[in-house]
């Protein structure tokens, strides 16, 4: 029995044991190049375990009592995770070894969270729930102060984990109550008493703190307001992390709890999404406008992005998942593209992130700055670029649930959104030449990232590369 | 040639990616290939074109030379012409060679500017022939990308604002469309225009807070494509994008604006309005029908103040696509054949008209009619060509102008006698601006010293004037081939149109005596 259950989680046992030996071998090794070379392995990883998911087995396995769930539906989410997280991991690796900010820890902090990430979307249980979460947060808090001569580094750390603490408090709260009115932590044990009696008002409250939990962690309006500074004080790669595994990862925590735990009371649950969803989209596409450093203003754009997946999600139902899927899926391809660019930009060595700083970018680097119009158009969500189908995917969720007030709602908040967007691209094409330039970088890894991604955003329209079929798969399997 | 359409309208963008991915360099010799290479292009697109126009049987009201695959989301690629939509893409192919050519001396990043306007003509066509849902308004909206870039890196002074401003406008029109379009797929079960053309969508009256909605949800989608297609038009009061974008737009994005993109408003109420949500327009046509004499009237007197060139035939293109709005919503043959009439032609005329403005900016490097008077005495070619279309502007009999006028009056003549008198007045004011414009320009005596050393036209810019002056002579004098060719198509078109709306009307007084 022991045996079975640990063959369906060897994935996440080899992370684990990976990054435990490395972190060992690393401390007794003193060579400088190991860092670099961590990097590496661990990305290298993460792309095998990618594929070694992505092809084993079909059907649902349950192990430890139902503790873990490897079904269609978190072997979807692991693989987007671990792709997008290898993929910012070797991103990172040119900038900071240039910034003397690549330790050995890096990588193995990194790996960690995944490992975390990888029991969240695999959660059948409260308490699975947090120690995947926890695992998560934690490597997270400490990558976030990673430049510890830095003030904005470390107060970044410092805010997201004192908030952090705080949503984790919220959470359990919910948890405690949801198994003191259930008697269970199990998911299948709670929707069983919730489809049997209702839901009870003690369940109710517990399942709004559970849901308070999960929107800090999505960074949903109003549980966002950690996501501006954290992104901004974060060392950029770090910040491109944050932007992508993590919250795919928690955004399929969330469809995991609401559907697996509360399946039966859609109705409960899906009206204080739809407010999470409207709220997130407007705060994120206004208070966008405003913003003159490029990663500040990306901690906006993705409170907007959460917004729309959200909107997935209050459909309720299984086409709502899929939907939610793959706007999560395009939501990380464009982030990965558009990290890629920021990552590049430099002036004398040293990293810019203000976006006055772009100015007639598109003479100096007429490729770069044409894969970002594409990314800046597709993630304001303008055909033909693959990120108004993420749109249109979430939109028609909405309406064929009967959220069209919703839909309407997102389509404005669009519009709202796009000027921020246009903005970029005002500067990089219209605006004045400027002699503070930025530098050219020619890191070839930067440059393939952010072409790759802009490429995928126009050929995409084509079929989407399969990934309607394989999220649609993922979400019958959650959602029945 | 089974796949006719799709080369057609592929044809620019394979252009357009051959030039981003072989061309490099920036000298002289990298701008002449590019903008060879882009008039190669476009002069063979209109070329292929050709043949659609060949093959094309009038007499079939349905949709020919149709190409389908499977796509995304139960969505199809499909494209295919009828007799609404043929013409539109002529229009198209026939201008983009002219646009291209009227571009030559442009010397400020030609690759990308070639470039914008090759994804354009994709785009445009695209809109024109796409037959499913989705397919449409992924090119309608994408064409706003290169308009927003060729406005904003080639524009005037104020060009950031006009820019920003034309996109955000049209933007916000087109998502409401989405959301409809979401509707209609939930509630069809397909976004074929095909199968949705024959659907009847529900017409019964219903209340959204207190409010009685009638014609149910046919009004609802009704009003949210009204949204984008009366923004794309522009019909008045949404027109206030349209004279910014044309004054800071170059030369060639003011042409292809107004000889193109405008239409795609007009090409969308025949398409979809109209025939899908025939109660729908029929409850909102008398509010349509003013706001385009209103429009006609007003933006005509608003055109009479102008002191710049552009924004006054910018306004006059408002006023003239009332008379398209109204005839469409006259919703009867001569009607209908107006508004497509009025839209082809005022394609020619107002594209020409801007070229002309084009053509003394080019030398003066100002808009401003003051700077100019008494032309004809260095220019007479200019002139004379100038004159033509001012005429054919103010719908002078002869001129294709003329046809589509009177027809769309004719239409509204018989539907409302109030709206034709007041929208014939119109037809008073547009002569006096345009005659004015022109007396101010081009008459009187050259005493500007500035003036005293303008060149008349070159070889170059006669050539592209003259496919204009034939087509708007050939179809004033002769206007049947375009006639012949929508008729049908338009006749099956109002018909479908009357029968629905007289069910209708029954459905409801079978209520109403119960």
């Amino acid at each position: 029995m022991l045996s079975a259950d640990l063959g369906i989680i060897l994935p996440e046992i080899v992370l684990a044991v990976y990054a435990m030996v490395a972190l060992l071998g690393a401390v007794y090794t003193v060579k400088d190049g190991v860092a670099s070379l961590l990097v590496w392995a661990t990305s290298g990883l993460f792309l095998a375990l990618a594929v070694w998911i992505g092809l084993n087995g079909g059907g649902t396995n349950v192990a430890f009592n139902g503790m873990f769930i490897d079904d269609g539906f978190a072997r979807f989410a692991k693989v987007v995770i671990l792709v997008s997280a290898a993929a910012v991991l070797l991103m990172s690796e040119a900038y900071m070894t240039r910034r003397g900010l690549l330790r050995f820890e890096y990588p193995l902090l990194i790996a960690l969270a995944v490992v975390g990430m990888m029991m969240m979307v695999s959660a059948g249980d409260l308490m699975a729930l947090y120690m995947g979460l926890e695992l998560q947060s934690l490597a997270l808090y400490v990558v976030a102060s990673l430049r510890r001569d830095s003030l904005k580094s470390t107060e970044a750390g410092l805010k997201y984990f004192v908030l952090g603490a705080l949503s984790s408090g919220l959470l359990l709260y919910g948890a405690s109550l949801v198994y003191g009115y259930s008697g269970t932590t199990l998911f299948s044990g709670i929707i069983q008493t919730a489809s049997e009696g209702g839901v009870s008002l003690g369940l109710l409250f517990g399942l709004v703190f559970l849901i308070s939990g999960l929107a800090f962690k999505v960074s949903a309006v109003p549980f966002h307001m950690w996501t501006p500074d954290v992104y901004e004080g974060s060392p950029t790669p770090v910040t491109a992390f944050f932007a992508t595994a993590p919250k795919v990862a928690a955004m399929a925590l969330f469809a995991r709890v609401m559907h697996d735990a509360f399946g039966s009371a859609v109705s409960d649950w899906s009206q204080v999404i739809a407010l999470l969803s409207l709220l997130s989209m407007f705060l994120g596409a206004i208070a966008a406008i405003g913003q003159t450093d490029i990663k500040r203003l990306m901690a906006f754009s993705s409170i907007a992005h959460m917004g729309y997946a959200l909107m997935g999600l209050a459909a309720g139902t299984a086409f709502g998942v899929q939907a939610m899927l793959i706007y999560m899926a395009i939501y990380v391809t464009m982030n990965v593209g558009t990290f890629a660019f920021i990552l590049s930009m430099q002036r004398d060595g040293q990293p810019v992130s203000n976006i006055a700083s772009l100015n007639m970018y598109s003479k100096r680097e007429p490729g770069k700055a044409l894969a970002m119009l594409v990314l800046l158009f597709s993630l304001a969500g303008v055909p033909p670029l693959v990120g108004f189908f993420g749109k249109l995917y979430v939109l028609r969720a909405a309406y064929e649930a009967g959220l069209a007030w919703l839909a309407i709602a997102g389509v404005i908040a669009s519009v709202i959104g796009a000027f921020y967007y246009l903005r970029i691209v005002f500067y990089m094409y219209f605006g004045e030449e400027r002699d503070d330039a930025l530098d050219g970088n020619k890191s070839p890894v930067l440059w393939g990232m952010l072409m790759a991604s802009a490429v995928i955003m126009v050929v995409g329209v084509v079929n989407l590369f399969g990934i309607e079929g394989a999220a649609a798969a993922a979400a019958a399997t959650l959602v029945n | 040639m089974d796949n006719l359409l799709s080369i057609v309208t592929f044809l620019p963008a394979l252009a357009a990616v051959i030039l981003l991915v072989f061309l490099r360099g920036d000298d002289e010799a990298a701008n002449r290939n590019a903008k060879w290479l882009a008039l190669i292009a476009t002069s063979a697109t209109f070329l292929i074109s050709l043949f659609i126009l060949f093959q094309f049987d009038p007499q079939n009201t349905g949709f020919q030379m149709v190409e389908q695959g499977e796509w995304l989301l139960g969505m199809q690629y499909k494209m295919g012409v009828d007799g609404i939509s043929v013409l539109f893409v002529m229009l198209t192919t026939f201008m983009m060679p002219l646009v291209i050519a009227a571009s030559w001396d442009v010397t400020h990043r030609v690759k990308e500017y070639m470039i914008a306007f090759l994804i354009l003509e994709t785009l445009m066509l695209g809109v024109f022939m796409a037959l499913d849902l989705v397919l449409f308004y992924l090119f309608f909206e994408a064409g706003l990308i290169p308009m927003f870039l060729i406005i904003g890196i080639w524009g005037g002074k104020n060009r950031i604002y006009a820019s920003f401003k034309f996109f955000l406008y049209t933007f916000l029109g087109s998502v409401l469309m989405l959301v409809a379009m979401v509707a209609m797929f939930s509630d069809a079960g397909t976004t074929d225009i095909e199968q949705l053309l024959v659907h009847q969508f529900g017409s019964e009256s219903f209340s959204i807070l207190g409010v009685q909605i009638v014609g149910g949800l046919q009004t609802l989608l009704f009003l949210a494509f009204f949204a984008s297609f009366a923004v794309k038009m522009p019909m008045w009061p949404v027109h206030t994008w349209l004279p910014d974008a044309h004054v800071q737009a170059p030369t060639a994005g003011s042409v292809v604006l107004a000889a193109i993109l405008l239409k795609m408003g007009g090409y969308g109420f025949l398409r979809f309005s109209l025939p899908m949500f025939p109660v729908g327009s029929d409850v909102m046509a008398p509010l349509v029908l003013w706001m385009s004499v209103i429009a006609i009237v007003y933006t005509s007197l608003v055109a009479l103040v102008q002191e710049d060139m552009k924004k006054l035939i910018a306004y006059s293109s408002v006023a003239h696509m009332g008379y398209v709005t109204m005839g469409i919503f006259a919703a009867n043959q001569q009607g209908v054949d107006g508004a497509i009439f009025q839209m082809i032609s005022h394609g020619f005329i107002s594209g020409a008209l801007f070229l002309c403005v084009g053509v003394i900016y080019d030398r003066m490097h100002t808009r401003e009619i003051d700077a100019y008077g008494g032309l004809v005495n260095r220019m007479p070619a200019y002139a004379l060509i100038f004159m033509l279309f001012t005429m054919a502007n103010v719908g002078l009999p002869g001129t294709s102008g003329f046809i589509g006028e009177f027809l769309t009056l004719m239409g509204i003549f018989q539907v409302n006698t109030w709206i034709a008198a007041v929208a014939t007045t119109g037809v008073i004011l547009s002569a006096a601006y345009a005659l004015w414009l022109y007396r101010r320009v081009v008459l009187g005596d050259l005493i500007k010293e500035s003036l005293k050393t303008i060149t008349d036209m070159t070889r170059r810019e006669r050539a592209i004037f003259a496919p204009l002056v034939v087509a708007t002579i050939l179809f004033g004098v002769y206007p049947a081939p375009i006639l012949d060719t929508i008729g049908p198509s338009v006749e099956a078109l109002v018909s479908n149109y009357q029968v629905a709306v007289a069910e209708a009307d029954l459905a409801t007084q079978v209520a109403h005596s119960e």
